[in-house]
């Protein structure tokens, strides 16, 4: 369910920082593909309850598959990845990044620098937040044949993390995920060397946070959903908990800090934005297959968003949370308890409300993306309880996240137009 | 196989109080506005109803409390939906429109409260749903484990039961002691022998109880109470059993995929009078989720018995993960009930949108061809009206699996 | 005179409303949208233009004989001259493109005798449009206009003249169809023009000859008319709304989405609306307007089209009804059939199903006009509810079934909530779009 575009795909910020994470894929990338000769053991993982620093802690390499599926929609190769899926008789009802997925792999796992990806040596199966995630794997299985190690995160239905689920987690993670990774890599649990990849965690966690509440001036610094998924991008895939993540995130706030001190808008893969016209609140997942041209809908109107939720899917640290280097298993246990989607309505309703007070938004528009029920289920009625709460105007589109045949540029552009010019209609009053 | 000379005939002296219990049973499938449940309270007052939505909750809870569980599952084709509608993007499965429908509509008034057990994303958000929708109303969110670990998994399981078992303590108004739980398992049991044995029946002579009216006779439990479904159960198998009805050939075919939204009616129908005598079947799951008798001995906890026996005996369906270790793959699993019924085919029958089932169907459809079963594949949703284009397609399939029987 | 111009690109016609300095509506025209949304646009705008100096002509009459009783026409001359006028130029502009289509028919034919050999089809195709030219007059100087696009009238009575015109292997009716299909594309993509002038001088004649007017009052007439109806329009602002409006030829900020003009308009013609059901071809809209006319929320219908007027399309094409029989024929059903599926891959088969099982057509086709407004109702629903007024537009609000199954599912559901359906509705989306030019002007000219 979540992001970190490859710099293959327009980059918001040609800074440093963004040469850096650049840097950073390409390396981890050629690592993955010397992992057969090097013997490195491969992890395949979801962003959403990753557990980057406890794999780290046993040199181990992840990979990402929803990542993959969204670098094969920019890449514009999930048509035909879907198509192949389809054909091998998975309904055109479900979940695309698992047909893109299944497809890529069907294809020859070639991934996004044009490598071969190592097979996996174990599935780690953090089920967070989403129901498919556990097919996903179910049926990458059935692939590789490689095992499988299930990671059961309770849903926080009551909108609290409860002393029994965080138990539940940490005792999988001591007798179910530890032992396994033990078992692949013939190495045993380092407790030390996890606490210092969290440490490590926490400071680019400040940063990130940092960065991210810049949107909350005027004009916003960043565009804090279209730009913030390259962002997130290291801290929500392999390198959380580097020194590499380390030094990205704080580049990245140096860079975020004079744009503030300049006065700057944020920069888009077509120029510096235009002068701020609406500040808009944004929840549900982007498109990957017409990122741009989605993108462009919005500054091209002068609008920013200024939050989002999607930026919140590997976790929820602008709520306060920092991995804690003091309490290893505990900490990844809240991390993955945490993380967006696996929040009940209302408190997705709460952060979205929050949102629009904190970030002084003239509205929340809904992406919803026909391949996430577990975001998508109840959003019609977060928009209304969202527009009730504050008194703005809530906008709905539709699309999906890499299937290029529900993505319909004039059907998205349309609605945006037409809840734009509300906003501006409706601010300017009856006289306009 | 020659049919029998009385095929004809009316089956006899059963007759009557055969089609008096199916339409009874018929009226109560169709009381998705919960009149029944309204009677029930009306005749029990300060005692409590509580729904679940499908597959698996443990309605042995709600009993020992002293109240009435009440299957939520949907209004079929029998409610026309507007404001369930206005909530649900085209590309969410049925189920939830109409269930929204019918809470918004006052339907669910009579319901003290809902459980949502974890069955897949869109339940899962409906739980949120119902909380912002019907403010005051209890809704409790059940996670079952994914981990089938006792040690893990199972304990986690007990420990989401306790919190059950201690809230609907509270709305009864007085806690629920071990002995009415091991009451309420003993009821259950009977209940689940009862299902398994009106199975066994159909298993075994399809033709005496047709699939329709099992159909019927098992979503009436929705509202009854578990004692008097028992009993209507064993009536039926009773009756169905000495109906005398002739003998059909008919290609025998495993119905799976239809765990959660059901199907209409209709579509049994289509598929019985294509050719299908169905044997087996996942409709109405959950109320034979757990294979066997959970009683424990006396000694034992019965709440540790009942996620004990969720973790052992609960059905392996798409909504649930199976570890590497677990033995037997899923599709496997299929193919192991396909024998047991005597299927020679399988019907896949999914809910549109439905992910588990739609995410399921191609491991298990593997498994089932590598075990020599031909099938067959259809989606529906729980209003589905045109049933011309599947009587075609089951229709072709049962014609294949007699020309290959008879090959 | 000033005068604002509101364009509305629709899927399939594109509307054009023009309105006075005062906001009142001069005239109207609509053209189907065809292949090139420009001319389409330009046709549009030119119709509007033309009936608004149809317009400008109505009001100048009456203040023909001020001064000098015997100069004065009495009312029903007045009527009887302008109905003359537009008579006269509507069949003067289907003349013109009579002759564009008889030059475009010829140039094709080559081409087309290549893709039938043997044919000759030269003769026959001059004496066909000899015989649209031939029909005309009695066709637009009898009674009603007829209200037909110049492409669907030419080609129906193409279409009957290829048919006994055709012979087998020399003139195939085929090869007849296919030149006027390809040169029929070229008309719609031309643009001429012709003044309302031009034909003034006939109208009168046509009148004096009727004994309408008094001959020796001709020539003050025919000037006074003339005058009135070559008055200089300056239009002084246009916005384009539409599903095609991004590809208007007007500059972004002359542009407004339809649902803001949809909204605007509805509240133009019914000033009490708050909301808003349009339900068109492509797509259906629940919009909530403020008393001023501006869009507070919306919701549109998702990728499916299940429930739009495309919808009720396939269901006439599988019945072989027109469009327009369907609702009256719902209007006589004598029960409703539940229909719970809208999607329109299905509607063929489940209509076809239902027929077998012996269901009247009638009955079916109430039932789907209540699932159509049942969806509607959804949408409502989404948008925020239905309040009062409740302005209903779209080409389904032509249909009597489906206006009646949205009075009772609004009743049922909001209570009574007064329904308003203009005659005009299909040009809500263009009079909302040229109010918004006139208030921009007049917002630039405060500032």
């Amino acid at each position: 369910m979540t992001a970190t575009p490859l710099p293959a795909a327009p980059a918001p910020q040609k800074d440093r920082s963004q040469e850096r994470q650049k840097a950073m894929l390409a390396e981890h990338f050629a690592r993955l593909a010397a992992a057969p000769e090097t013997g490195a053991k491969v992890v395949y993982t979801f962003v959403p309850g990753n557990l980057t620093e406890l794999l780290l802690s046993f040199d181990i390499l992840p990979v990402l598959p929803e990542i993959n599926a969204l670098q094969s929609g920019m890449r514009q190769r999930s048509r035909e990845f879907i198509r192949e899926a389809e054909k091998r008789g998975h309904s055109e009802d479900v979940c695309t990044y698992v047909k893109c997925d299944l497809g890529m792999k069907l294809k020859g796992n070639v991934g996004p620098t044009g490598d071969r990806l190592p097979n996996p040596d174990l599935l780690l199966l953090s089920y967070t937040g989403c129901f498919t995630f556990m097919k996903w794997f179910e049926l990458l299985r059935e692939e590789y044949r490689a095992p499988t190690c299930m990671l059961h995160v309770p849903y926080q239905a009551d909108g609290k993390v409860t002393p029994s689920a965080r138990d539940y987690v940490v005792r999988q993670l001591r007798e179910e995920v530890i032992p396994a990774l033990e078992r692949i890599t013939g190495r045993a649990y380092d407790e030390d060397r996890l606490r210092e990849h969290l440490r490590r965690s926490a400071e680019a966690e400040e940063d990130l946070v940092r960065v991210l509440r810049s949107a909350r001036r005027r004009p916003s610094p960043i565009d804090g959903y279209f730009g913030a998924v390259y962002y997130v991008g290291p801290i929500f895939s392999s390198f959380r908990g580097t020194a590499d993540a380390a030094a990205y995130y704080r580049e990245l706030r140096e860079e975020v800090d004079e744009r503030v001190r300049l006065g700057l808008g944020p920069v888009t893969p077509d120029g510096p934005m235009g002068p701020e016209r609406f500040r808009l609140v944004v929840e549900g997942p982007p498109n990957w297959t017409s990122f741009r041209e989605f993108w462009r809908m919005f500054h091209a109107e002068g609008a920013v968003c200024v939050a989002s939720t999607y930026t919140k899917v590997g976790g929820t640290y602008d709520e306060g949370f920092r991995h804690d280097p003091d309490r290893p298993l505990e900490t990844l246990a809240e991390y993955c308890l945490g993380c967006y989607t696996n929040r009940s309505l209302p408190t997705r309703v709460d952060v979205l409300c929050r949102y629009m007070d904190e970030y002084e938004a003239d509205g929340l528009l809904v992406n919803s993306v026909k391949s996430c029920n577990s975001f998508s289920a109840g959003q019609l009625l977060m928009l209304r309880e969202v527009e009730r709460r504050t008194g703005k105007p809530g906008g709905f589109i539709e699309s999906d996240l890499v299937d290029p045949r529900y993505f319909s540029a004039a059907n998205v552009k349309n609605r945006i137009d037409a809840y734009l010019q509300m906003i501006e209609q409706r601010r300017r009053g009856a006289g306009a | 196989m020659v049919a029998p000379l009385n095929a004809d005939q009316p089956a006899a002296a059963g007759a009557a109080p055969l089609q008096a219990l199916v339409e009874r049973a018929r009226a109560l499938s169709e009381d998705v506005q919960l009149e029944a449940v309204r009677a029930w309270k009306a005749a029990h007052p300060g005692r409590i109803a509580v729904g679940s939505l499908p597959v698996w909750a443990p309605r042995e809870l709600i009993h020992a409390a002293g109240g009435l569980p009440v299957g939520v599952r949907g209004g079929g084709d029998g409610v026309e939906v507007v404001r369930g509608d206005a909530y649900f993007q085209s590309y969410i499965c049925q189920l939830p429109r109409s269930t929204l429908e019918l809470a918004l509509d006052g339907s669910y008034d009579c319901l003290d409260g809902v459980i949502f057990p974890s069955t897949c994303d869109v339940i899962r958000n409906l739980s949120g749903m119902w909380q912002l929708l019907l403010p005051g109303k209890y809704v409790r969110y059940l996670d079952v484990p994914q981990s089938l670990r006792e040690d893990l998994g199972g304990r986690f399981l007990e420990h989401e039961l306790r919190t059950l078992r201690d809230e609907l303590g509270q709305l009864a108004g007085a806690p629920i002691s071990d002995d009415a739980l091991r009451a309420s398992i003993a009821a259950y049991d009977a209940h689940r022998r009862a299902i398994e044995d009106v199975y066994a029946l159909r298993a075994a002579t399809p033709w005496l109880a047709p699939s329709w009216e099992l159909y019927l006779v098992l979503r009436a439990g929705d509202v009854l109470p578990v004692e008097e479904h028992t009993a209507m159960l064993r009536e039926y198998r009773e009756l169905a059993a000495a109906s005398g009805r002739p003998m059909e050939d008919q290609a025998r075919v495993v119905l799976t995929g239809a765990f959660c939204e059901r199907p209409p009616l209709g579509l049994i129908q289509t598929v019985e009078r294509s050719g299908c005598a169905i044997v087996d079947d996942d409709l109405a799951l959950g109320l034979r989720f757990i294979r066997g008798d959970v009683a424990p001995p006396p000694d034992e906890d019965p709440l540790a018995a009942l996620a004990r026996a969720f973790l052992a005996r609960g059905r392996r369906c798409p909504t649930m993960f199976l570890p590497d270790d677990a033995g037997q793959a899923k599709g496997e699993a299929l193919v192991e009930d396909a024998r047991r019924a005597g299927a020679e085919g399988v019907i896949f029958a999914a809910a549109s949108f439905c992910d588990p089932a739609l995410l399921d169907q191609p491991m298990t459809a593997k498994a089932v061809e590598a075990a020599g079963l031909p099938s067959t594949s259809f989606k529906y949703a729980e209003n589905t009206g045109q049933f011309q284009p599947i009587r075609e397609q089951t229709g072709a399939f049962a014609d294949a699996i007699k020309i290959w029987s008879d090959a | 005179m000033r005068c604002f111009v509101g364009i509305d690109l629709g899927s399939t016609t594109t509307k054009a409303v023009v309105l006075d300095e005062e906001g009142a509506v001069l005239g109207r025209g609509i053209t189907n949208s065809r292949s090139d949304y420009d001319v389409a646009c330009a046709v549009a705008q030119r119709e509007a233009l033309d009936d608004a100096r149809l317009t400008l002509a109505r009001r100048a009459l009456p203040a023909l004989g001020r001064g000098a009783p015997d100069e004065v026409l009495t009312p029903a001359a007045q009527e009887a001259l302008l109905r003359r006028l537009e008579q006269r130029f509507r069949l003067a502009q289907h003349l013109v493109q009579l002759d564009l289509l008889g030059a475009e028919v010829t140039a094709e034919l080559p081409a087309v005798e290549r893709l039938f050999p043997g044919a000759r089809l030269g003769p026959a195709i001059a004496q066909l449009l000899e015989g649209l030219r031939a029909e005309a007059p009695a066709q637009f100087l009898g009674g009603e206009l007829p209200r037909t696009f110049f492409r669907d009238l030419a080609a129906s009575q193409w279409a009957r003249g290829a048919q006994a015109a055709a012979v087998p292997g020399e003139r195939p009716y085929e090869a007849l169809l296919g030149a006027f299909d390809k040169a029929i594309l070229k008309v719609e993509g031309r643009l001429f023009d012709l003044g309302l002038a031009a034909v003034v001088g006939q109208a009168v004649g046509d009148l004096v000859e009727a004994g309408e007017i008094p001959g020796g009052r001709a020539g003050h007439v025919e000037r006074a008319l003339a005058g009135a109806v070559a008055a200089p329009l300056e239009v002084a602002a246009s916005v384009g709304t539409g599903y095609g409006r991004a590809r208007l030829p007007f500059p972004k900020e002359r542009i407004r989405s339809e649902i803001l003009c949809h909204g605007l308009g509805a509240h133009i013609m019914f000033p009490r609306t708050a909301t808003v059901l349009d339900i068109g071809g492509q797509d259906t809209k629940a919009i909530q307007v403020d008393p001023d006319g501006i869009v507070t929320g919306f919701q549109m219908n998702d990728r499916c089209a299940a429930g739009c007027g495309r919808y009720l399309g396939y269901i006439a094409d599988e019945m072989n009804l027109g469009v327009h029989e369907l609702g009256p024929l719902a209007l006589s059903a004598r029960k409703q059939v539940r229909i719970s599926s809208t999607c329109t891959v299905f509607a063929g088969a489940e209509l076809r199903e239902r027929l077998a099982l012996g269901q009247r057509r009638e009955d079916i086709l109430a039932g789907l006009h209540r699932a159509i407004i049942l969806r509607a109702m959804s949408l409502l629903a989404r948008s925020g509810g239905v309040k009062a007024e409740l302005t209903f537009t779209g080409g389904v609000a032509n249909n009597p079934a489906a206006v009646a199954a949205l009075r009772q599912l609004v009743r049922e559901g909001y209570g009574e909530v007064p329904m308003n359906i203009s005659p005009d509705s299909i040009y809500t989306g263009a009079l909302g779009g040229a109010h918004f030019a006139r208030r921009d002007v007049l917002a630039g000219a405060a500032a």
